[in-house]
């Protein structure tokens, strides 16, 4: 009898344990917010882990923001629950000035998260790079590319300078622990930003590989975060 | 009737018991009463003596690894590599913890409170005012190491308590300006000068010297940030939470200089001259307690009082160790090379000839001959001693066709040259070996504020060495660059001079040498591993530029103050082994990058002010964060 009890307590509390499990958990966050950060439709390259953006939730008593990494490419993605954000490129972030946001009246921008949702952010940056190519002759790796000055109001700034990065891996960037070789001209060296050319020679590669990965970029006067062109696999 | 006697009984007891007012009132076993502390001037003394020691502080001797956070100095240990694999430093690196932080300034303000209240009318006059002016100094001296973390913090000068009515939200302050703090801090300063003794044997306490020396240094760094700061007008606020109006600069500057020659032109101290040396001397200014003349303000410490601290045991040559650790402080070459020729010129260590072969030094010291004293005052080169021992820092054998014999352990022995011979040691009981903790990795190891007494480098008993804050070298930088920045570069010379005779410099620096490079580089090797480097480098805006994270090779202008430095690199001796050769035996040297350093350093803008996190700023509405950070 009084094991029978025993058991029925056993039963019941684990009972009770697996059922309130259940009760307990919420559901994990669901959506994804997902797109680009775009000129005109075209997606702005920039250094990887440097930009961010923010989204907040308002509604609870503390405020803490989710903090949305953008991809060297330009894209973004992150994981959330469906709610109502406010999506905030905080100053100074990106080679960009943010843009008014008609809805908002600032550069705030409501985002009304209900299942998958995909969202390019229109910024006007400072500058683009415009066909960007590669070419190899040897060990020589030559790239050419337009730098379009893309605000040319009060706000316009100059071109600090101009970098050709050449990494062994897809990240290419000033980051520079497996870049392999790099180049650059100073702002008051470019004669004709319409036409720029760079070349670089890549050095012998230990372990031996027959392509590296190259990319340009722009680093504009008083703005931290570089402006790229897209990464570019050349085969040597 | 036998009620009434227990009624009575009981009643009697009662009102006996009650009978004696004072009963319960006790004076506590457990804890000193606010009567009893403050009618007492030694207790009074160990009050604010808790508050000196909690002042906060950055790079100092009982951190050793934070002086490998930057381009000074190599952290030799296991635990400290990340520091140079790591590119990025974090937004909230050298950010005030909120909390500690304004719970010391409470305690600090209610000291300030009681010391001039009634409480404290017994003492003497000026003994009562001593306190009161020790209470503002500490004050002032933790809202300076506040503003130079964050930019301008909310100035609180009373005990804040909460009244419990529910709504907290009187004790909401908003930030000041960065400015406003730092006119707080020269202005408190000014306040209390007079009420401190002038003393220059007061070493632990506030004087009237070190209230002018730290108005120099806060009025220096207010100035170069009204006047750097205009190179990154993205580090502001619009509020001038973080950032000062560079139309501010000159009269910071003149502060500046007015408060350093007060305290140079009024004699209470000199510049430490006691050795032939000029190297040894450099060294003992450091370690020498008795009628220091140079030294303001230091954190003391006693052997055998539990207040002593480990410095020299984890940083002691591995070969002379006394005990089972050491090395792990290792200077870098970038700051070695740093220290001049002694005809004011620079140059880099001279490795190969232009030809391409080695150059041959009988020595491993010959390469470093004929600079500043500095040098072998602040670092312990290879063929130096310390303590009396021979230091052995050698990286193995090179033959004619360059091959390299080497150990993987201190001092290893192998059988050499052939496996005929008798095994010798390969490489020096000092390293430099790759990744071995310990062994000095660039071939340096450090000897500022290393203790040259027997048994400091034992874990048992430690060093007794004190902390130097601030000394008279740092007035005269300090006025030198006050001068140069108001123009008067005649002045700027005169004051660098007098710092630079006492390296061992013969030829003065003239008014038309004098330049923005020189003010830095001076700073840099006279107060190298002295916890200035990362504010001199902040408040110059050169932070972003040096630590660009582009990792580049080292630079042959260790003069320039804008060259990029943001990789330790290292500089091996070897011994040269051709019998054949005349220069066999002879030492030929490599500049190396340690194994260990992967990336390069990168300072960020939102790097210049720590981040305030969200929490602070939840807990505070009024709170703005610091910008280009998240």
């Amino acid at each position: 009898m009084k094991t029978k009890f025993k058991l029925i307590i056993l039963v019941v509390a684990m009972a009770g344990l697996f059922a309130s499990c259940d009760y307990d958990n919420y559901d994990e966050p669901g959506s994804f917010l997902e797109g680009n950060i775009v000129y005109n439709g075209e997606a702005i390259n920039v250094s990887s882990k440097d930009v961010s953006f923010q989204l907040w939730e308002p509604g609870w008593q503390k405020s803490y923001p989710i903090n949305v990494e953008v991809a060297q490419d330009g894209s973004y993605s992150s994981l959330l629950f469906d709610a109502q954000y406010k999506l905030v490129i905080p100053s100074n972030q990106g080679p960009w000035r943010t843009k008014i946001n008609s809805e908002s009246g600032s550069d705030t921008i409501y985002v009304n998260l209900n299942g998958n949702k995909k969202l390019d952010i229109e910024v006007e940056p400072y500058f683009m790079i415009r066909n960007s190519q590669f070419s190899v002759s040897g060990s020589n790796v030559t790239a050419t590319f337009q730098a379009e000055k893309i605000i040319t109001d009060a706000g316009a700034k100059n071109i600090e300078r101009v970098n050709f990065y050449i990494n062994k891996t897809q990240f290419v960037d000033f980051r520079s622990s497996s870049n392999v070789a790099s180049v650059e001209i100073g702002g008051g060296d470019i004669t004709n930003p319409a036409s720029i050319s760079m070349t670089l020679t890549v050095p012998e590669l230990v372990p031996a590989q027959n392509y590296v990965y190259a990319r340009v970029g722009i680093k504009i006067q008083g703005v931290e975060d570089m402006i790229f062109s897209p990464v570019q696999k050349v085969d040597l | 009737m036998k009620k009434f006697v227990y009624i009575f009984i009981v009643l009697f007891t009662l009102s006996w018991g009650c009978n004696d007012a004072n009963f319960l009132d006790r004076e506590p076993t457990n804890i000193l009463i606010d009567d009893q502390i403050w009618g007492d001037n030694s207790l009074i003394l160990s009050v604010v003596a808790d508050l000196y020691d909690r002042i906060p502080e950055f790079q100092t001797i009982s951190n050793w690894w934070n002086y490998a956070d930057f381009d000074e100095g190599f952290g030799s240990a296991f635990g400290d590599y990340w520091r140079h694999k790591n590119s990025d430093w974090g937004y909230g690196e050298w950010a005030i913890n909120w909390k500690d932080y304004y719970k010391l300034m409470r305690e600090v303000n209610l000291f300030i409170q009681k010391a001039d209240s009634e409480l404290t009318d017994d003492l003497q006059t000026a003994d009562k005012a001593r306190f009161v002016a020790e209470g503002r100094f500490i004050r002032a001296s933790i809202y300076f190491e506040m503003v130079k973390r964050m930019g301008g913090v909310p100035l609180i000068l009373e005990p804040l308590t909460y009244d419990f009515g529910g709504d907290p939200s009187y004790l909401e302050y908003p930030r000041s300006k960065e400015s406003e703090i730092y006119d707080f801090v020269i202005n408190e300063l000014e306040a209390i000068k007079n009420d401190l003794p002038n003393d220059v044997n007061v070493k632990g306490r506030a004087t009237k010297g070190l209230v002018l020396a730290m108005q120099a240094r806060a009025a220096i760094y207010a100035g170069s940030i009204a006047k750097y700061g205009a190179t990154t007008p993205n580090v502001s606020l619009p509020g001038g939470e973080v950032g000062i109006p560079a139309s501010m600069a000159d009269g910071y500057y003149t502060k500046a200089l007015s408060a350093a020659e007060e305290l140079i032109n009024s004699g209470t101290y000199a510049l430490y001259n006691k050795k032939e040396n000029l190297a040894e001397n450099f060294t003992n200014l450091f370690l020498d307690k008795s009628g220091n003349t140079e030294v303001i303000f230091v954190k003391d410490y006693k052997l055998q009082s539990g207040k002593v601290q480990p410095f020299t045991v984890q940083n002691q040559p591995w070969s002379s160790a006394e005990d089972l650790e050491g090395g792990r402080l290792n200077p870098s070459l970038n700051l070695v090379q740093s220290f001049e020729l002694l005809d004011n010129t620079f140059s880099t260590f001279e490795t190969n000839t232009s030809e391409g072969d080695y150059v041959y030094y009988n020595s491993p010291k010959d390469i470093f001959a004929g600079r500043d004293a500095r040098l072998e005052g602040t670092i312990i080169i290879p063929g130096s001693k310390f303590k009396g021992k021979e230091l052995d820092i050698w990286a193995g054998y090179i033959d004619a066709d360059g091959n390299i014999t080497t150990g993987s352990t201190y001092g290893q022995r192998k059988h050499f040259p052939t496996e005929a011979d008798p095994e010798i040691p390969v490489v020096g009981y000092d390293g430099p070996i790759d990744e071995l903790e310990f062994s000095a990795q660039t071939g340096f190891y450090c000897r500022k504020f290393m203790d040259t007494a027997t048994g400091s480098g034992q874990r048992g008993l430690n060093s007794e060495v004190w902390w130097v804050r601030y000394r008279l070298s740092e007035v005269y930088l300090n006025a030198a660059e006050a001068a140069f920045e108001l123009g008067n570069t005649t002045k700027a010379a005169d004051y660098l001079n007098v710092v630079r005779r006492r390296a061992g410099f013969t030829t003065d620096l003239t008014a038309a040498d004098m330049s923005f490079d020189r003010i830095v580089h001076e700073r840099k090797v006279e107060l190298a591993f002295e916890g200035h480097i990362l504010w001199d480098m902040k408040r110059w805006r050169l932070a972003h530029i040096v630590w660009n994270g582009e990792s580049v090779e080292l630079t042959n202008n260790p003069e320039k103050a804008d060259e990029v430095s943001n990789r330790i690199f290292a500089l091996w001796p070897y011994k040269y082994y051709a019998p054949e050769s005349p220069n066999h035996g002879k030492y030929i040297f490599k500049e190396v990058l340690p194994r260990v350093v992967t990336n390069a350093d990168r300072f960020r803008l939102g790097n210049y002010y720590s981040e305030i996190n969200d929490e602070t700023v939840n807990n505070n509405n009024l709170i703005i964060k610091n910008p280009n950070q998240n």
